[in-house]
């Protein structure tokens, strides 16, 4: 009995489709080389709804208008560049999923180059300086390590 | 003493990144910041063009671009949803808006014209012309990405201001009359 469950629940595992957002083949454009031209432009924009995924990736109904109007541009004779564009300048520069390198992100990437040079710069100088000379004993001290390094003081007292 | 300064800098960044996120937390919890909202790219820009939408009722007039830059007076465009539940939150203030005489023309988003009309007949209809946009595809021209979506244009057909999300009676009060006095 339990092992005919088994067998009924693998079966139905086996059946299960991975859940792709495009999941009407209709979507996808009958040239392989524009189809897989759209799914990069696609991938590389954000799904205004979710906001993070890519409107390849999200099942939002805008996601899938967009997905369609990215296609209708490349099988157009849109070039990459022109069909997001195209997208960004209706949603703005948030609806790229790599920011632009504008003044405004600027902090952004250098973030980075900020980190490892701040770095740098602090290792520089702690190695530049030379190490601290020791403090000089004072009379006291001196006097105790004098009596600890007596001689005969670390072996063991005669017998009796 | 130095070697003091330099342990102190991380200090200093930490510190700076924490006044940061508890800038941020403080404006979303007052309203003022929202990490979801797209700014729009209509702002100090005409509409963007479209052909003359289809009117939700027979015997009144749809509109397209040429309707709103002709307008020759301040308006707003509401973008609506008969299945959008803001809508219904921001319905009461849209009413107290046209008790005020501001023109509201609706655009009805991928919304079966019954639906629409039921809708309007339920919350008030606030609107002055309504025109349906049933594949929504106007609205991706506006950069609309989510249903309320309200836009201020000046009586030159420039939008002004773009509210993504209920025009709530709070929204209306800080944001909107301030606008509104100054298209006038």
């Amino acid at each position: 009995m339990s092992r005919k469950l088994a067998g009924l629940l693998l079966g139905l595992l086996l059946l299960a489709a991975p859940a792709w957002a495009i999941s009407d083949p209709a979507e996808m454009l009958p040239n392989p080389a524009q189809e897989a031209r759209a799914e990069r432009v696609g991938s590389q924009l954000r799904c205004l709804v979710c906001q993070n995924e890519s409107i390849e990736d999200s099942n939002a109904d805008l996601a899938k208008d967009l997905r369609r109007l990215v296609r209708q541009r490349i099988a157009a004779g849109d070039t990459d560049t022109q069909a997001t564009d195209w997208v960004v300048a209706r949603y703005g520069d948030f609806v790229r999923l790599r920011p632009p390198v504008t003044w405004v992100t600027a902090a952004l990437w250098g973030s980075p180059v900020i980190a490892i040079g701040a770095a740098l710069i602090a290792v520089m100088l702690l190695r530049r300086r030379p190490p601290a000379q020791p403090v000089p004993l004072s009379p006291a001290e001196r006097a105790r390590l004098a009596q600890l390094t007596e001689p005969g003081l670390s072996e063991p007292p005669p017998a009796a | 003493m130095n070697r003091r300064l330099l342990l102190l800098a991380p200090l200093a960044v930490a510190g700076a990144s924490g006044f940061g996120a508890w800038t941020i937390l403080r404006r979303m919890k007052e309203g003022t910041f929202d990490p979801h909202d797209v700014p729009s790219q209509l702002i100090g820009k005409p509409v963007p063009p479209f052909a003359s939408l289809p009117a939700l009722d027979q015997g009144t007039e749809g509109f397209g671009s040429a309707a709103l830059e002709t307008a020759g007076h301040p308006m707003l465009v509401n973008f609506f949803a008969s299945w959008c539940v803001p809508c219904v939150i921001e319905a009461p203030t849209l009413m107290v808006l046209k008790q005020q005489n501001i023109p509201i023309w609706g655009i009805a988003y991928k919304d079966k014209p019954e639906a629409a009309r039921a809708f309007l007949a339920r919350h008030g209809n606030p609107y002055a012309r309504v025109a349906m946009d049933e594949p929504g595809r106007v609205a991706i021209d506006w950069g609309v990405y989510g249903v309320p979506e309200t836009y201020l244009l000046d009586g030159k057909g420039i939008v002004r201001w773009r509210q993504a999300g209920p025009v709530t009676a709070e929204v209306l009060e800080t944001q909107l009359k301030p606008m509104l006095r100054s298209v006038a």
